[in-house]
């Protein structure tokens, strides 16, 4: 058993670079501030210029945890469809959570010159655009679940996923046609996403939906490993797989749906991190998976918020290109050094 | 009934098998009475389509049954909760894999799973048994390798193994030999008659091998057009059952051989 000592020097790496990478990404940012400062603001909350503090307690350490929340609640919910479905293109969203979100959010924001006598533009604001997210990937969502309770098959499953994706993506062109440029604007800005803005308030209901979906990941580790030899001998080993096919996509739904309500529809971390660390473990046993996954998706999302926050300037780039940019290289080096894709 | 006195494991009555749909039932096979004992290796034959895997997967209570009875250890399969069945039956089955990325050991250690805590942990007493199944099939050496670096025979083995790390009384393999060479097809089948007598477990095999399961096996089923035979190898070459097995029109039964030969 040579691989549990390497895996444990792995972790112990990790969870190092998890702690660096937090640190730079609160200490980089528009405004510069000496390390020793961020240090102090961090431990004694004190530091020698007061709007340090603000800009640090109220702005940067949000932004860092939101990033640790949503790099490892969307490769967890990937891993887990990908699983499910045995299938390596399947992610967070396989299941219409962030079409489901962008059409509560197109409603808001283009819809409002279409229903112009229901909503009104003074009721736009965070918290709006947070709750039509929810509700839009909620509707979508519960639409799935039903679904996925008279499906026999769980690639039947899949398929319907997309269909709701074609539906939702449809009423959000011909909401677009009939929008105004500023409206399309400001949905194209929901769209890149963001890790910044949010306020404490919204990170404790954001991290208690979180912690939730990460129990019941948790709880289902044994019966994800299970699945790797396919439903019929998980059948055949006692395991319930309408059961637990309804536990996988609730876990699935609770992270990427308040992540994609919170943050916007972050694309690709959710597919490419479960691909990294399984090619870096070199495993797929879930007991392993999971916290490489955790650790490997708060690493990437730092990482690639502190790349777009441009350091030391006052422009920051859209999350979600950052993502992509960032992230595809490492997918295609990590492939193409290994010559086999591991899944 | 006594059902632990005579050994009888898993036991059918008048069982009818085939498939619902809506309001009409479609009868694959009908009046099946089988009685599976302890140690003993069963080969199940039939022509393709007859419905050898419709009855296999009734009795691994994957599909349901459309009349009569079946019974293992004397409880009837339809009480049988899907962790407790997990317990006294396991399969091998023709579908490949969803994840080759497992190591040998991995994937015999998933057979523990009906007995394993919630996180699947592994006790002394787990490890112990996956390495003795192991052992049975011969594939020790092949533990730490991972799945995907296998041959054909190879992971038939390690599929038999992990059925073995199961525990169970029964294991039922749909048609274990396919995809093999023609030496391979015989290694299987002589492991499965060494794990029945040597592990005391019933084991029960569908197969187009007639003449290695003639051989090799203590009992044979045979799915007919119109009729389900189960009985021992030599009684059913005398009774001529094999002749009723296929159309007549290209292949022969040789009852001195135990074959079929082309006709002339």
């Amino acid at each position: 058993m040579s691989n549990k000592k390497s895996y444990k020097i792995l972790f112990l790496l990790l969870t190092i670079i998890l702690i660096v990478c937090f640190f730079v990404n609160i200490s980089l940012g528009s405004v510069s501030i000496p390390l020793k400062d961020v240090f102090n603001s961090l431990i004694s909350g004190s530091t020698e210029r007061e709007t340090w503090q603000h800009i640090i307690q109220n702005y940067r350490l949000p932004k860092a945890i939101t990033a640790i929340l949503v790099g490892s609640g969307l490769g967890i919910s990937g891993l887990l469809m990908q699983t499910l479905f045995r299938n390596p293109l399947a992610g967070p969203f396989v299941l219409g959570i962030s079409s489901g979100a962008s059409l509560g959010v197109a409603l808001i924001v283009l819809g409002s010159s279409v229903f112009s006598g229901i909503l009104t533009s003074s009721f736009m604001g965070q918290w709006s655009i947070v709750i039509a997210a929810s509700l839009g990937s909620l509707l979508v969502l519960l639409a799935v679940l039903i679904i996925s309770l008279k499906v026999r098959d769980t690639m039947a499953i899949l398929i319907i996923g997309l269909m709701f994706s074609s539906i939702t993506a449809a009423i959000v062109s011909v909401l677009s046609y009939f929008g105004s440029a500023e409206q399309l604007q400001q949905y194209i800005f929901w769209g890149f996403g963001s890790l910044g803005n949010l306020s404490w308030n919204e990170i404790l209901i954001f991290a208690i939906v979180y912690v939730l979906g990460l129990l019941i990941s948790v709880s289902a580790i044994k019966s994800l490993n299970t699945l790797l030899l396919g439903e019929n001998y998980a059948k055949s080993l006692g395991l319930n797989i309408k059961r637990n096919r309804l536990t996988i996509i609730l876990a699935t739904s609770l992270l990427a749906g308040t992540i994609t309500a919170f943050s916007g529809p972050i694309a690709f971390i959710g597919l490419a991190i479960p691909h990294i660390a399984r090619q870096i473990f070199n495993t797929s046993n879930h007991k392993t998976l999971l916290p490489a996954v955790f650790l490997f998706g708060a690493i990437v999302m730092l990482i690639c918020d502190s790349i777009s926050q441009l350091p030391n300037t006052e422009k920051t780039l859209p999350i979600n290109a950052i993502t992509s940019l960032f992230g595809a290289p490492i997918v295609i080096w990590l492939l193409v050094r290994k010559r086999k894709m591991i899944f | 009934m006594n059902y632990k006195a005579s050994n009888i494991v898993l036991k059918t009555k008048n069982l009818s098998v085939g498939y619902t749909s809506k309001k009409k039932a479609t009868v694959v096979a009908s009046n099946i009475n089988i009685e599976l004992k302890k140690g003993e290796l069963v080969g199940l034959i039939g022509a393709n389509g007859i419905g050898k895997s419709t009855l296999l997967r009734t009795l691994t209570n994957v599909q349901p049954k459309l009349k009569g009875s079946i019974s293992i250890n004397g409880n009837l399969l339809q009480d049988y909760s899907s962790l407790a069945l997990a317990k006294v039956m396991s399969i091998v089955l023709t579908e490949s894999l969803a994840s080759k990325n497992l190591t040998v050991f991995e994937l015999v250690a998933l057979g523990r799973q009906p007995y394993t805590n919630w996180v699947g942990n592994l006790t002394k007493n787990d490890i112990a048994l996956i390495n003795k199944a192991l052992e049975q099939t011969n594939i020790l050496e092949l533990k730490n390798k991972k799945c995907f670096e296998l041959s054909d025979g190879q992971l038939q083995k390690v599929m038999i193994s992990r059925a073995l790390a199961q525990s169970t009384d029964i294991i039922i393999l749909d048609e274990p030999t396919t995809h093999l060479d023609m030496y391979h097809k015989a290694y299987i089948l002589k492991l499965l008659q060494k794990l029945a007598k040597e592990t005391n477990k019933t084991i029960l095999f569908s197969t187009h091998e007639i003449d290695l399961a003639i051989q090799l096996s203590n009992k044979l089923v045979i799915m007919t057009n119109n009729q389900v035979v189960y009985d021992e190898p030599c009684s059913l070459i005398q009774k001529g059952t094999f002749d009723e097995l296929f159309p007549k029109d290209l292949i022969a039964f040789n009852n001195k051989t135990g074959s079929f030969r082309i006709k002339k």
